[in-house]
């Protein structure tokens, strides 16, 4: 930018303003974001066979996702935890008419018609539930006992239940995961996590017999996709074999067989790690591990640093929802997992997932660039 | 105390607070590991699998089956052709409800109710994932039709397939045979032969005739296309292509038009009717009548044809020149004779007595001329077929004997011909009792072997066989209808050489002997009104074969025998007598004297073969007086 033809004083007025628009952005986790979003751009336009509308399409997704990602780190923590109560609450609504009235899709009760367009309330609820409860954390700091926790873990289960009944078992774990990471580092006591977890072992049988008949087929097929090549193995077994084709350096940009012959069902979307995987190898996995590693570390030293118990037990979340997200995505498409609708965050197509995990990267940029302001 | 735990350590509670984050990034770390091990196992350990199957989705095989070799006659006649047409095809993989989808299709194509059937036995009988033809044949009006409405019917495509044909019909049914598709057995068989790989994408097998055992001329080698493919099977584009190399042609040593007149000739008589070069062995003639359709077995018979083929009693899937097994008759007497004058139990002069019979054991064996022929020597005995004269003969010489001798010209053994499907027939010795029933053998049983009834039975190809071999001074040869396999890209022939089997160990003077007997047989004998001003010399013999045994002093009139049972006439000839360039057999089935019947039949082939005369069609007047012997 040349600065001549422009005076002086309005010169730094442009970079006043500019200043002040950058003010909460945090640079280190930007480029590590947009860095990974390129590389999603670009995989994307492979995996959609060159189809310029589809790239573009995702391309508003990402400033709409940025847009947010502004509006949020420029919006202080504690006006975030104003709104955690109602936030919940009408996320809470919207779940119970999801259930009274809610559309079926694919043979699941998830969207909601508002209007023109639909909502799926379980989106909303990846923010609020963890919202909810740092807020509840941060209000009984002062007296935490045994019962808190377990207000806490009805907070969170709550929620969780009606999404797995819609059925959306893939969102019902991720909420139940964030919603975890506040109880851990809320400080539940190591006995407690022990207890839950041999109790949780022993009632896997019970979960098991109240799970949908697709979702077993989804979790047996994981031990052997073999026994139905063709229906629910199918998607495992050619996200397996592009994954592994792919080698050590891939097959090269825009020429993976698998993903331009029509193999890997969904490559867009849920399945895009496959595309990616099987074009770049294991070299361009491992670089893609970095990058979201180098997303959560940053992540995690903001939540060290952050000031109070409601900013850190949200940046946790945030950040540990994040990198729940992308293992739970790179493992159903490599076949550790059973198949869940989880995308691959900032690479997947699609706008609401992109928009919530912005919203998180917001929330994290705030909490990192309000600190002084809190503090004093 | 109570106070120091309302005041909080902050310092402490962030130091509880990070322990905790450390946990939890050592545990991201972790989960990040084992990703990156999943990455490593899949990518690098097992690399090599993955990518094959990724190059298995990718890649299809696709088989291009060759063409078939053609058949043709000595003189360039088709026999058997491939030539182009539509199919319907239905992929019952693809279609959920095939009755529906057919009666749906019977709306925009014919589909009659045989179709229907047809496709239900193929339907049975395939493999899955196939494409099954409903209709073939389509007319181009047929095709338009299909094509306006091919959205409505998916699994349903139009192929332009490769058909066999047979021009000729029911001609060459059982010498050419038919392909059909393979069976379980035959892909059996080709597994076994490790041919499999070389009939990926072909439907179709040689079932009988030359189709059958020439197979791996006529097929060819299968060629391939790689295609790369999308999931939905579509393909993208040809990455490789080995082209396929065509089956042989066959061209063989049979003459369709002799043939045709043959069949013709037989009229609505069954029977059959096999001519050989004798200085080859090249088969001309090799006629079954009645015979069938060929056509009808290519594309899978349907039911109702081939009920019919099976239950007609004239079974014409039989095929009777190759399969069929029929006594001699007096058609033996000449090969006796020749045993007579080789063992030194008759000399030619020497004569018997015939008064009408020969009394053995107690038992009367009558002569077929009642009052018989009276002084008879060997000459006579084979142009007026004395009967007495081989009885007497047959009981001097012995069964043995009799079998050692006429082992020599092949009868009751396969002649090695190159169809598959050869019956052995019966040549009656004491040791063939003896392992077939369990039994010794009765003098008396001897005495009709000598004119060529009892055990005796033989194939007409075999009686063809021994007479060429007679008329080829006793050097018998194989018989073998291919006279050349054809490379259709080179254009290269191979022949199949005439392999002599043996020389028999016969007398010069002593095959002449016999030789003149059968030109006296055409001449003034019982085929000389059949040959009655014939344009060359032929030599003969007649022969009737008994179908019902008689019982003592009961006669055999033949208006009162159903005529099932009716004797088959038979005929053996060869000409030009000095240089001969055909000898045949002819049996008819149920005609009763081998004179009226069988030596007609002989002649127009002679005629047609020596002289290239088209009889005129066929006359149905009696002729029948040259009654004696047969």
């Amino acid at each position: 930018m040349e600065p001549t033809g422009l005076p002086a004083n309005s010169w730094n007025g442009i970079r006043r303003l500019a200043a002040r628009l950058t003010r909460h952005i945090d640079g280190v986790l930007l480029g590590i974001v947009l860095a990974l979003m390129v590389v999603g751009l670009a995989v994307l336009f492979s995996a959609s066979n060159a189809n310029l509308a589809r790239v573009s399409g995702q391309l508003v997704n990402l400033l709409v996702g940025l847009a947010v990602m502004w509006t949020f780190a420029n919006v202080p923590p504690h006006y975030l935890m104003r709104y955690a109560v109602p936030l919940y609450v009408l996320g809470m609504l919207l779940l119970v008419c999801v259930a009274a009235f809610g559309e079926v899709v694919n043979g699941a009760r998830r969207w909601l018609y508002v209007g023109l367009t639909r909502i799926q309330p379980s989106e909303l609820m990846k923010i609020a539930v963890p919202l909810m409860m740092a807020w509840y954390f941060e209000r009984y700091e002062a007296t935490l006992k045994l019962r808190n926790y377990t207000a806490a873990v009805v907070l969170l289960a709550v929620p969780v239940g009606f999404i797995a009944r819609q059925p959306d078992l893939g969102t019902a774990l991720l909420i139940a995961a964030s919603g975890f990471y506040v109880l851990f580092l809320a400080g539940l006591s190591w006995r407690v996590i022990a207890g839950l977890a041999v109790a949780g072992a022993g009632s896997l049988p019970l979960l098991w017999s109240t799970l949908h008949d697709y979702q077993r087929q989804r979790i047996l097929t994981l031990i052997d996709p073999m026994q139905d090549p063709l229906g629910a193995g199918y998607h495992t077994i050619q996200s397996t074999i592009a994954v592994g084709s792919g080698g050590v350096i891939g097959k090269g940009w825009l020429k993976g067989t698998q993903a331009h012959l029509d193999f890997i069902p969904e490559r867009t979307t849920d399945f895009i790690f496959a595309v990616y995987s099987e074009e770049f190898g294991l070299l361009g996995n491992l670089v893609l591990l970095v990058l979201f590693m180098l997303v959560i570390a940053r992540g995690l030293v903001i939540t060290a640093n952050a000031p109070t118990l409601f900013t850190r037990l949200l940046a946790g979340a945030v950040t540990l929802t994040f990198f729940t997200y992308a293992f739970v995505n790179m493992g159903m498409v490599s076949g550790l997992l059973p198949v869940v609708g989880v995308p691959l965050p900032l690479m997947s197509y699609g706008g609401t997932s992109l928009v919530t995990i912005c919203l998180g990267f917001g929330i994290l940029m705030s909490i990192q660039t309000h600190k002084k302001l809190v503090q004093t | 105390m109570a106070h120091a735990v309302e005041l909080r350590d902050f310092r402490l509670e962030i130091h509880h607070f990070r322990v905790r984050l450390a946990v939890v990034a050592g545990f991201v770390l972790a989960v990040f590991g084992l990703l990156a091990a999943r990455f490593f196992y899949l990518q690098v350990v097992h690399h090599e699998h993955y990518r094959t199957l990724a190059e298995q989705n990718r890649i299809s095989i696709v088989p291009i089956v060759p063409n078939r070799g053609i058949i043709v006659d000595r003189n360039g006649v088709v026999l058997a052709h491939n030539h182009s047409a539509y199919t319907l095809e239905i992929r019952p993989s693809k279609v959920e409800d095939l009755e529906a989808l057919i009666d749906e299709l019977a709306t925009i194509v014919d589909i009659a109710p045989k179709d229907r059937k047809r496709f239900h036995k193929l339907l049975e009988e395939s493999k899955n994932f196939e494409s099954l033809p409903i209709r073939t044949r389509l007319s181009e009006e047929e095709i338009a039709r299909f094509a306006a409405n091919r959205y409505r019917f998916p699994g349903v495509e139009i192929n332009a397939r490769l058909f066999r044909q047979y021009p000729q019909g029911e001609l060459f049914s059982h010498v050419v045979g038919h392909i059909g598709r393979i069976n379980q057995r035959e892909l059996d068989q080709l597994e076994a032969d490790g041919l499999v790989a070389n009939y990926r994408g072909t439907d179709y097998i040689g079932k009988t005739g030359l189709e059958q055992s020439y197979e791996r001329f006529l097929h060819g080698t299968t060629g391939v296309e790689e295609v790369e493919v999308d999931s939905g099977g579509r393909a993208v584009r040809t990455l490789s292509r080995t082209p396929p190399v065509s089956g042989n042609n066959l061209v063989l040593t049979l003459d369709a038009k002799l043939q045709e007149m043959v069949y013709r000739a037989f009229g609505d008589k069954r029977g059959a009717l096999v001519a050989i070069e004798p200085g080859t062995g090249g088969v001309l003639a090799f006629v079954s009548k009645p015979g069938f359709d060929p056509n009808l077995f290519v594309e899978g018979i349907d039911p109702q044809n081939w009920n019919e083929l099976n239950t007609s009693p004239d079974r014409p899937m039989v095929n009777r020149a190759l399969a069929g097994t029929y006594p001699p008759g007096s058609t033996f007497k000449p090969y006796m004779a020749l045993a007579a004058l080789t063992y030194g139990k008759r000399t030619p002069q020497q004569t018997i007595n015939d008064p009408g019979y020969f009394m053995f054991g107690g038992h009367q064996f009558r002569d077929s001329r009642p009052g018989g022929n009276g002084v008879v020597d060997m000459y006579k005995s084979i142009v007026k077929s004395s009967d007495t004269y081989y009885y007497m003969l047959a009981n001097d010489l012995g069964i043995d004997a009799i079998a050692r001798f006429m082992a020599q010209f092949g009868f009751g053994a396969r002649t090695g011909i190159d169809v598959t499907g050869e019956a052995v027939g019966v040549l009656p010795s004491q040791e063939w009792k003896l392992r077939r029933f369990k039994q010794k053998w009765y003098a008396g049983e001897t005495i009709s072997i000598g004119i060529g009834q009892g055990y005796n039975a033989y194939t007409p190809l075999q009686l063809a066989a021994a007479i060429a071999t007679v008329a080829n001074d006793g050097v018998m040869y194989r018989p073998h209808i291919v006279n050349y396999i054809e490379d259709i890209r080179t254009r290269e022939r191979t022949a199949v050489e005439p392999s002599p089997l043996r020389t028999l160990d016969l007398k010069p003077e002593h095959l002449a002997v016999v030789k003149q007997a059968l030109v006296g047989v055409n001449k003034e004998g019982t085929g000389a009104r059949a040959f009655a001003g014939a344009g060359y010399v032929s030599a003969g013999k007649t022969g009737t074969a008994q179908v019902i045994g008689l019982k003592q002093g009961e006669k055999y009139v033949e208006s009162r025998v159903q005529e099932r049972l009716r004797d088959h006439a038979l005929f053996i000839a060869y000409a030009p007598a000095d240089q001969p360039s055909i000898a045949l057999a002819v049996v008819v089935e149920n005609a009763g004297f081998g004179a009226r019947a069988a030596a007609p039949i002989a002649r127009k082939a002679l005629d047609y073969y020596l002289l290239g005369k088209v009889p005129e069609p066929v006359k149905t007047g009696k002729d029948d007086d040259d009654a004696s012997g047969g």
